[in-house]
């Protein structure tokens, strides 16, 4: 099971609109994966500032100090933001290594995401109460990507929760389940990849920021992971400019990709497209399996 | 159709000739209204995607559909005749004993899976495992259709307008497939056969039902069936089929 939806605005009109549209196609997939979501906003930048998303394991955090440690540690302001259990830190030093001193030094938080317009959020429960909590219906931008999860490779936590990030404004979201996934953590650990999860899907995000990283286009980066990965999926991925969707060679995982003038959305099921404006006029198919679909900004 | 509001509906009697809509009700009530019904005519409004829409409908129903169905839409069907005015999800008419389901869009996987018996028609394309495990349903896809294809068909025919995936027929047993465009690979124990007279008739017979009457050409076509070297197939069992 699990449910994925994407929501990649052409129109900048509707950019205000991103979090209500996106969370009214979360809602229509509870069911699909009713333990835990999550979701990750493409919004607001600041150049020159990079955007951690990280999420206490239990209980709470004393940012404030946090980030005083993180800015003395890394030699850059750094601010922090509270949302609910969710840290939103802003630093105008390298998001790589903050989020590796993050890492290293707050055991009791998990680094969500680094970007500078990437923000991720996650939850355990219910869908529908997740995203009311953590307020998507209010949050802007030009692309989100959300999941909700039911759980098959390891255990029911915020940790284990969609979407995976790994590098600067990349995430993925998963359904399926990767069989060559501990294997592959060990080469791209090997490679510098820094991993917080046992999760599968983490790895094949962590496989995402490698290929990137060493060159590849996000298209480019996608065709070798239908090479390097073994296992049942269907992809969302976002990047700051793009949007992709990939499915395994056997198209194992239910797909739906709709496109209007304003916007190109995916759902895993249909009836999550079916409250978005101008659906009835959309032109509307399944992803062909072994295919790589991106759309960019750019 | 004449249709009258679901108000009008005598309480307690069966209900004909109406507009079911599932912005306002739920899919237990409209099958459930379906159910109880022999005969009439029914609109179907705002199904948005939701599942089992119409499933287990067994009389003489002309029953429209506006709009994209969910998994299993039509499913079970019995006597009844579905027109889906969308796309279908998952498993659309899987397990039909009779009667005839209608889709004017496309639809996902499974299309007609298990089904034993009416007519099946995709005016689109149909993905992965379209008839898989068939049992004597006729299926007609205007378009293509996906891998894995008629795995496991038992009896019945699939028809197919455009193209194939890969493995077409895989392990099939006696089910027949027309092919009239490129078939990407065939399955295993699944061969092309000769387009003997007795098939082109029964091919333009099952266009005919599918209403492509005369405007498709059934010489174009290739027929493809069992090696039947994969199962314990013997000729004198073939009546059983």
């Amino acid at each position: 099971m699990c449910g994925i939806v994407g929501l990649f605005l052409k129109n900048v009109a509707l950019e205000p609109e991103l979090g209500r549209l996106t969370a009214a196609m979360v809602r229509e997939l509870r069911d699909r994966g009713p333990d835990s979501a999550g979701f990750a906003v493409y919004g607001e930048e600041t150049s020159g500032t990079t955007k951690i998303c990280a999420v206490v394991r239990e209980g709470r955090l004393a940012w404030p100090q946090i980030a005083k440690r993180l800015s003395n540690a890394t030699q850059a302001s750094v601010t922090v933001k509270e949302i609910e259990n969710h840290a939103v830190i802003k630093t105008e030093g390298d998001g790589d290594a903050a989020r590796g001193w993050l890492i290293d030094n707050v055991p009791e938080a998990i680094v969500l995401s680094q970007g500078l317009s990437i923000e991720i959020f996650k939850g355990v429960g219910d869908p529908g109460i997740v995203v009311e909590r953590l307020n998507l219906v209010g949050a802007k931008g030009s692309h989100a990507i959300a999941h909700t999860r039911m759980a098959t490779e390891s255990a029911v936590t915020i940790a284990g929760s969609h979407p995976f990030s790994t590098g600067e404004d990349t995430c993925l979201v998963h359904n399926g389940s990767l069989s060559n996934h501990n294997r592959l953590r060990d080469l791209l650990q090997r490679h510098g990849e820094r991993f917080q999860t046992a999760n599968d899907s983490e790895v094949a995000a962590a496989y995402l920021t490698w290929r990137t990283r060493e060159g590849d286009s996000l298209k480019a980066a996608l065709q070798q992971a239908l090479q390097a990965l073994d296992g049942f999926y269907t992809f969302v991925v976002g990047t700051r400019e793009g949007f992709a969707v990939l499915r395994d060679p056997i198209a194992c995982k239910p797909a739906v990709l709709a496109e209007t003038d304003d916007w190109v959305a995916f759902g895993t099921e249909f009836r999550a497209l079916a409250t978005l404006p101008g659906v009835a006029n959309a032109r509307i198919w399944e992803p062909e399996p072994a295919t790589v679909y991106v759309w960019s900004r750019a | 159709m004449a249709h009258q509001p679901l108000a009008a509906a005598h309480a307690g009697e069966p209900i004909r000739n109406t507009t079911l809509d599932l912005a306002h009700m739920s899919v237990r009530e409209v099958n459930r209204l379906l159910h109880a019904a022999s005969q009439g005519d029914f609109l179907i409004k705002n199904p948005r995607g939701l599942h089992a829409v119409v499933a287990g409908l067994d009389g003489e129903l002309n029953v429209r559909i506006d709009g994209h169905v969910g998994y299993y839409c039509a499913g079970m069907n019995k006597r009844a005749s579905v027109t889906i005015n969308g796309n279908a999800g998952t498993g659309v008419a899987e397990n039909i004993m009779s009667g005839r389901v209608h889709v004017k869009g496309d639809v996902s996987q499974s299309a007609g899976a298990t089904g034993c018996g009416g007519l099946l028609i995709i005016d689109g394309n149909a993905s992965a495992r379209c008839g898989i495990s068939m049992r004597g349903l006729d299926i007609v896809v205007k378009g293509s259709v996906g891998h894995m294809s008629a795995f496991m068909a038992q009896a019945g025919n699939l028809v197919v307008l455009g193209d194939a995936g890969d493995a077409l027929g895989d392990s099939i047993y006696e089910a027949r497939l027309y092919l009239r465009g490129k078939v990407k690979s065939l399955g295993s124990d699944c061969v092309m056969k000769n387009m003997r007279e007795e098939h082109k008739t029964s091919l333009r017979k099952l266009l005919d039902a599918a209403g492509l009457g005369g405007t498709v050409d059934v010489s174009e076509f290739r027929r493809y069936g069992s090696a039947r070297s994969l199962y314990n197939f013997h000729i004198s069992n073939l009546g059983s089929y």
